[in-house]
């Protein structure tokens, strides 16, 4: 057992996730397999790797610092699920 | 007609024996005879016929067009296309329209590409059997009772059911490579950085990579070819030269160096999946490649090292869901915290969820090293180990999926029997290596991919491999359905 409900009812927290009851338990459950799986990685000594980021070598992808039209305000107000003129329409934030 | 080959029909159109707008109207029927039983589709584009004729009047107007052009296609729907809803089948993006083309669909478009609609997958990419679907059940064109593979299981299905001519889907653990073998297709994935990921819904952003699910190899390397390249847009697609990949078709075995990794033919392949491979690689040596036995010892932990880095990397892309700016936002709420939780818990289905909560486990104060790092540390060995074996084959092949297509609910229960599914393909997304699925034979009537790995930007040298065997074994790939 690695994780149990307590676990989980943090981790959902910081997911910004909520779950019943009865999914926290299915959940202790997978947890717990998927983790004793993972676990298999003990076996590999890695005391002497480094880590890799990517197979193979990546750069910095810079560019010149030039002013380029960017997306219309109506089309990136399109989806939004609340809007109210330019502006995204969210719940009050501060009292 | 419906199971002729890209090529072939660009030929056709050429000769102008039929015209895009015939063809598309074609596939459109077909579509409609079709799509009820297998569900390949979430929405198809009528507006299609419109491009189709404008394309006709670019080839009755003797315009010289490129390869694709007036060819019917698919998107998997993890794929933006300017104007279109673009879902991941997921109720948290059920009503997004995309305000922009991704790299690739402004690529097909300049290619003339026909965008016949947006296909089915597991919900944000996440499953190997298209089940994960918040919308419908694709189903195996060979046998309507089993999954087409996952997660572009829409995207091989319509192209195996003879829906469309080509699709494009996304691999960021096999979900190109197994669908493709489940269907019986060829099933692509580039080299990381061979084609932009500008516009496609972020997975996990350094294993993800878009490519083609074709009829046949040449195809591939005909898709290949109008999707490849740098994008300003993508700052890890790569500078590499683009070749002509139709100059790889029809060359000579000879001397070709293939390697057979004994770790991808031991337990947990099926008899049947194992006895088609075998036979595959005696016709590899009789078309003159010399095949030799090698050993991949890490590969045994790629799983575990891709369940932690995929999740990790779902947990931090899948954080923009908000309820916010794009996306579903629940109806009721208390507060601004409480509608985030609400609209997340309410938006996502339960394998995100499980995914998205094992990445914010393996990320979180304590764990990240024993997690997170442990499994970037494992990379570095995997990586290794594959450069080396590169120093002595040319090649490296392996079945792509332990089994053949399975039935609805038979892995849907336990996910680890279901991410078991990737075991063969997986360790390929953590090197960011090249490989396709190929079909090679039937067991029990349900088609068996071989897959084809090359060394890093060699689709060349893998599509050689894989037109030899093509040719070879000329299967014929057409499902009753």
């Amino acid at each position: 057992m690695i994780v149990d409900k307590n676990t989980v009812d943090y981790v959902a927290k910081l997911a910004r996730l909520e779950f019943s009851d009865e999914e926290k338990e299915k959940f202790v459950e997978d947890f717990n397999k998927i983790l004793e799986f993972v676990e298999k990685l003990n076996e590999v000594n890695t005391d002497d790797v480094e880590i890799s980021i990517s197979a193979y070598p990546m750069y910095n992808a810079l560019r010149e610092d030039e002013v380029k039209t960017s997306l219309d305000v109506e089309k990136v107000l399109l989806n939004a699920p609340d809007k109210e003129n330019n502006f995204f329409r969210v719940p009050k934030v501060v009292d | 007609m419906h199971f002729k080959s890209a090529h072939e029909v660009r030929d056709l159109l050429r000769k102008k024996e039929i015209s895009s707008e015939e063809l598309t109207k074609l596939c459109l029927e077909r579509i409609e005879k079709v799509d009820a039983k297998v569900e390949a589709f979430l929405e198809v584009f009528e507006d299609a016929l419109d491009t189709a004729k404008e394309i006709d009047k670019k080839i009755l107007s003797g315009e010289n067009l490129p390869d694709l052009a007036g060819i019917p296609m698919g998107i998997k729907d993890n794929i933006c296309m300017e104007g279109k809803k673009v879902t991941c089948a997921s109720k948290m993006l059920e009503n997004f329209v995309s305000p922009y083309d991704a790299t690739v669909v402004e690529r097909l478009k300049k290619n003339g590409a026909v965008i016949l609609g947006r296909l089915n997958m597991d919900e944000f990419a996440m499953g190997s059997s298209t089940e994960n679907s918040a919308f419908k059940k694709t189903r195996n064109p060979y046998d309507l009772e089993r999954v087409p593979g996952g997660s572009s299981g829409g995207s091989a299905a319509a192209v195996a059911a003879g829906e469309v001519y080509y699709s494009l889907g996304s691999d960021t653990g096999g979900s190109i490579r197994q669908p493709a073998s489940l269907c019986g297709v060829v099933g692509f994935k580039p080299t990381y950085g061979r084609v932009s990921r500008y516009g496609l819904v972020a997975f996990a952003s350094s294993l993800d990579q878009i490519g083609p699910f074709t009829r046949d190899v040449e195809d591939a390397a005909l898709v290949l070819n109008a999707i490849c390249g740098k994008d300003d847009k993508d700052s890890t697609s790569k500078d590499v030269a683009v070749e002509d990949f139709t100059t790889y078709l029809n060359k000579s075995l000879k001397g070709v160096k293939v390697g057979l990794p004994k770790e991808y033919f031991g337990e947990g392949i099926d008899d049947g999946v194992k006895k088609e491979i075998e036979k595959a690689i005696e016709v590899l040596k009789d078309l003159g490649a010399e095949v030799k036995q090698i050993s991949l010892p890490m590969s045994q932990y790629a799983l575990s090292v891709y369940y932690i880095l995929a999740s990790s990397e779902a947990s931090s892309n899948l954080a923009r869901f908000d309820g916010i700016r794009y996306g579903y936002r629940a109806k009721d709420f208390e507060d601004i915290i409480d509608l985030y939780v609400k609209s997340r818990s309410q938006g996502f289905g339960s394998e995100v969820k499980r995914r998205i909560m094992l990445g914010t486990y393996a990320l979180s104060s304590g764990y990240y090293d024993a997690y997170y790092k442990k499994a970037l540390k494992v990379k570095t060995l995997i990586i290794n180990e594959f450069k080396k074996a590169f120093e002595d084959v040319n090649l490296i092949v392996s079945p792509t999926s332990p089994s053949v297509a399975f039935k609805f609910g038979e892995k849907s229960s336990d996910p680890l029997k279901m991410y078991l599914s990737d075991i063969c393909t997986v360790p390929v997304n953590i090197a960011g290596l090249p490989a396709v699925s190929v079909p090679v034979g039937f067991s029990d009537n349900l088609p068996v991919g071989l897959q084809i790995i090359g060394n890093y930007f060699k689709e060349g040298e893998i599509i050689s491999l894989a037109h030899g065997i093509e040719k070879a074994l000329n299967l014929n790939l057409r499902p009753n359905v």
